[in-house]
């Protein structure tokens, strides 16, 4: 039974997400065949086929894909897992993942297992749930398995000399039911926090968005991704879109820098898989300081710009 | 417009959950429950469309054991006007609850149903999406603002990267992400108040709808543990360390 990988691509350029999905997916040894849904997306397309894992790539280029719209790329995978053989369906779990394969799985009248860690044979799967306390492994009785996949625990795939062939499909789906109106995306030349190798990270300690900007400082010297708890988000200190945490972003870099962060274990969850955790607050008993593997008692407002300093 | 607003009774976001001895389940005897936080944030987001006069009337539903009404009485304390509890006695996987859901969205029509983006026990974040399916409508998860124009519901929603705004058709469902609102504290009158206002219980079996579990847990396990390092001095001792033991800078 194939695999059906759905690819999450913005303005031309894939994601890489996608790619630690295609590991995952490939992982099963059956043929992985990849869903690029959108308008104009020729390029990542051809992009993929050059991927290790890929058997086929299919292409719908419609204007109703344009804008990813959940309800019209629901319908389109729903058909395309009906009316074939697909055994799973599989996508990152990014928010484009966690928005589409839910409505997928249950258009298909299945269940839907999310945040896949490991994979443990066709039908069972390992998945952290309770913020990361425990680790559930499940098997799936359904006759599709749809499947999130947790970028962090898979190795992207690498490209390869070969090309997968690009097959268009022509199946359309305008179900009208919603509109696209606007984005507002931060334009940053900063690495993105999933595929970062360094991640420096601000709490509530921060006292104010502002003061981010020390952390900006370390990062353009480390060449890092910036990132924040959630009580600096729930403080407007920073944007959502720079959460780590449980219902934030899930990273896991070589080194992980946490300045500020109390360490509440929704935001362990979100990074405690990282190789080498930095911990700098001065409240000695923060609870970050027992997954820390280097802890610093200071001021950050002093610690940050002496590290900023010793990096020069 | 009515509004269906879902809550979800869970383990308190301040316990730290641990895995039995025997790794069948996680141990929840004993330990504080709560309304699920994006839950009290889609209550919230139910009650502001009450009271900017976009919504007529606000119906907060669960599913889970009796113990929910619990959860029911806050969301009411809170402002709902009256409540719907599914009965079931089994832990239900996300499409059984979508499903139940769906029946009392029949029942009850509602132009915007409002849950949680994601439950902090189950971690799951499908249930909305998965109600948005079987009622074939719009779907506008991890919202951060919403805000009705005539037939459609404009909706900003989080998304990877940044912002966007969709316009969905009524009936849509929405699911609150962590900036839409800050939830009220219910106050001691409205408490009071909330003791009187309507909560009828529904026995999920009467539902005739197929909740059978389609996932099996073979086993629960406890992730690694990471163990404490060691505490630096100085800045410098930091840097040198992560430069020459560590090797990651």
């Amino acid at each position: 039974m194939a695999v059906l990988l759905i690819a999450e691509h913005h303005e031309g350029a894939l994601k890489s997400g996608t790619l630690n999905a295609l590991s995952a997916a490939a992982s099963l040894g059956a043929d992985v065949d990849v869903l690029v849904a959108g308008q104009q997306a020729g390029s990542v397309a051809e992009e993929l086929a050059s991927f290790a894992g890929v058997s086929c790539v299919l292409i719908s280029d419609a204007p109703e894909y344009a804008d990813q719209g959940v309800e019209n790329v629901a319908a389109l995978v729903t058909e395309l897992v009906k009316a074939s053989t697909y055994g799973h369906v599989f996508a990152a779990s990014t928010a484009f993942g966690k928005n589409l394969l839910p409505r997928v799985a249950a258009l298909l009248d299945v269940a839907q297992v999310s945040d896949v860690v490991e994979i443990v044979s066709s039908n069972t799967f390992v998945r952290p749930y309770y913020a990361g306390n425990a680790l559930a492994t499940v098997e799936s009785a359904d006759s599709v398995k749809v499947l999130t996949v947790r970028t962090t625990a898979f190795a992207a795939a690498e490209p390869t000399g070969a090309l997968a062939p690009i097959k268009s499909i022509s199946v359309s789906h305008d179900t009208g039911l919603s509109k696209f109106l606007s984005a507002d995306f931060s334009v940053s030349d900063r690495i993105e926090l999933t595929s970062a190798k360094i991640v420096i990270s601000g709490g509530r300690g921060m006292g104010s968005g502002e003061n981010f900007a020390l952390l900006e400082k370390v990062a353009d010297k480390l060449g890092a991704a910036v990132g924040a708890s959630r009580a600096a988000v729930d403080a407007g200190f920073v944007s959502n879109d720079m959460q780590v945490g449980q219902t934030g972003k899930i990273v896991a870099p070589d080194l992980y820098i946490a300045v500020g962060i109390s360490g509440a274990i929704q935001h362990l969850a979100g990074m405690k898989d990282s190789k080498i955790i930095v911990a700098i607050n001065k409240d000695e008993e923060a609870p970050i300081f027992r997954v820390a593997d280097y802890g610093l008692v200071a001021d950050l407002f002093e610690a940050v710009p002496a590290l900023e300093a010793a990096l020069s | 417009m009515k509004v269906l607003v879902a809550v979800k009774r869970v383990v308190d976001a301040n316990v730290k959950v641990r895995v039995k001895a025997d790794e069948s389940d996680v141990e929840l005897s004993n330990v504080k429950m709560s309304i699920n936080p994006f839950c009290e944030i889609a209550v919230e987001a139910a009650l502001q469309l009450k009271e900017s006069g976009q919504a007529s009337e606000v119906i907060a539903v669960s599913v889970g054991p009796d113990a929910c009404q619990e959860q029911l009485r806050t969301a009411l304390a809170m402002g709902a006007d009256r409540a719907v509890l599914i009965k079931t006695g089994s832990d239900l996987e996300p499409l059984a609850i979508a499903k139940l859901l769906y029946t009392v969205t029949q029942r009850e029509e509602p132009g915007i149903v409002l849950l949680g983006k994601q439950s902090i026990d189950g971690d799951n974040n499908q249930t909305g999406q998965m109600l948005s399916a079987l009622m074939g409508s719009a779907q506008g998860t991890f919202a951060s603002q919403i805000n009705v124009v005539g037939e459609w519901v404009n909706v900003i929603r989080e998304v990877d990267g940044g912002l966007e705004t969709r316009s969905l058709r009524l009936p849509a469902v929405i699911t609150a992400d962590l900036r839409l609102n800050e939830p009220r504290y219910a106050s001691l009158p409205n408490i009071m108040k909330a003791k009187k206002k309507p909560l009828e219980v529904i026995d999920a079996g009467d539902l005739g709808v197929d909740i059978a579990p389609r996932l099996k847990v073979i086993k629960v396990s406890a992730p690694p543990e990471r163990k404490a390092g060691i505490r630096v001095g100085s800045v410098q001792e930091l840097v040198e360390k992560l430069k020459n033991e560590a090797g990651v800078i």
